[in-house]
């Protein structure tokens, strides 16, 4: 079990890539932090989700 | 006849706590973007005394910002950092502010914030805040970086709230209601999102 922006998902052992695409997440306009950890956008393809993380995924939108 | 600088600060002193106002004085906060979020955050900074501002904007005022962002009519198609240091020096003449007229990039992003100790995200496009958080919580994890994300549209404002999500991130805003959508910007409720921003850069001073 993960939870994913509050939300408890199966995604153990998964590649954070696959998950963002699969949860329609745009890389452009997201920050994602793993246990409070901050995942630098250039290493998403090979980010493994381990059982237990907390992702946490900020998805922007326009304004301001 | 112009307080001088001891009066002013006497009285900030008096309401924030001598203690609370020595930290503000101290204290140098950037804000990348200056429309209606980063307008309305300068004034409440510089209204608290924070003591350094760092202005930083590529744009100029246009008629349409108006409605939400903190410039006056015949400020219109002056450079932004200009427009709001002269507002800030009529509110505040005494703090040190420092404008930047460029855009904000991945590239020039660190050097422009090295100074400061809290970085405020107050971008339109969701991709510049994106651009921004990233680079400032990869490579500069000292600084802390506050973000809004939804405040479009006339919906309740008391659905904005201020969340943390790391030690040194925190975001503002409804997080869905997006200008893309077709809905536009609306003064009070920017406003209420660029006051939990300022605030939060408060409490963070104060509570260092």
């Amino acid at each position: 079990m993960v939870f994913i922006s509050g939300k408890e998902h199966e995604y153990v052992n998964a590649n954070l890539s696959d998950v963002l695409k699969e949860l329609n997440y745009n890389k452009d306009t997201i920050a994602v932090e793993i246990n409070e950890e901050i995942v630098p956008k250039a290493t998403y393809d090979e980010t493994v989700i381990k059982d237990g993380d907390v992702v946490e995924v900020v998805s922007f939108v326009g304004g301001g | 006849m112009i307080p001088s600088k001891q009066e002013f600060y006497d009285a900030l002193a008096a309401r924030h706590g001598a203690d609370n106002q020595k930290k503000l004085d101290g204290a140098t906060v950037a804000i990348c973007g200056l429309g209606g979020l980063g307008s309305n955050i300068a004034i409440c900074l510089a209204r608290a005394g924070v003591g350094r501002l760092i202005l930083i904007d590529f744009d100029q005022v246009d008629v349409t910002n108006l409605h939400r962002q903190q410039y006056k009519i015949n400020q219109v198609g002056m450079n932004k950092t200009d427009a709001l240091a002269e507002n800030l020096r009529e509110i505040n003449p005494y703090i040190l502010i420092e404008t930047h007229q460029v855009m904000i990039t991945e590239g020039n992003a660190l050097e422009l914030t090295k100074d400061a100790d809290i970085v405020c995200e107050a971008f339109d496009k969701a991709e510049s805040k994106a651009m921004l958080v990233n680079t400032i919580l990869e490579k500069a994890p000292d600084r802390y970086i506050l973000s809004s994300s939804g405040m479009a549209g006339f919906s309740d404002a008391n659905l904005i709230t201020t969340k943390r999500i790391s030690e040194k991130f925190y975001l503002s805003g409804d997080s869905v209601s997006d200008v893309n959508d077709g809905i536009g910007l609306i003064s009070s409720r920017v406003m209420v999102c660029a006051g939990h921003e300022a605030h939060k850069v408060l409490q963070i001073i104060i509570s260092s």
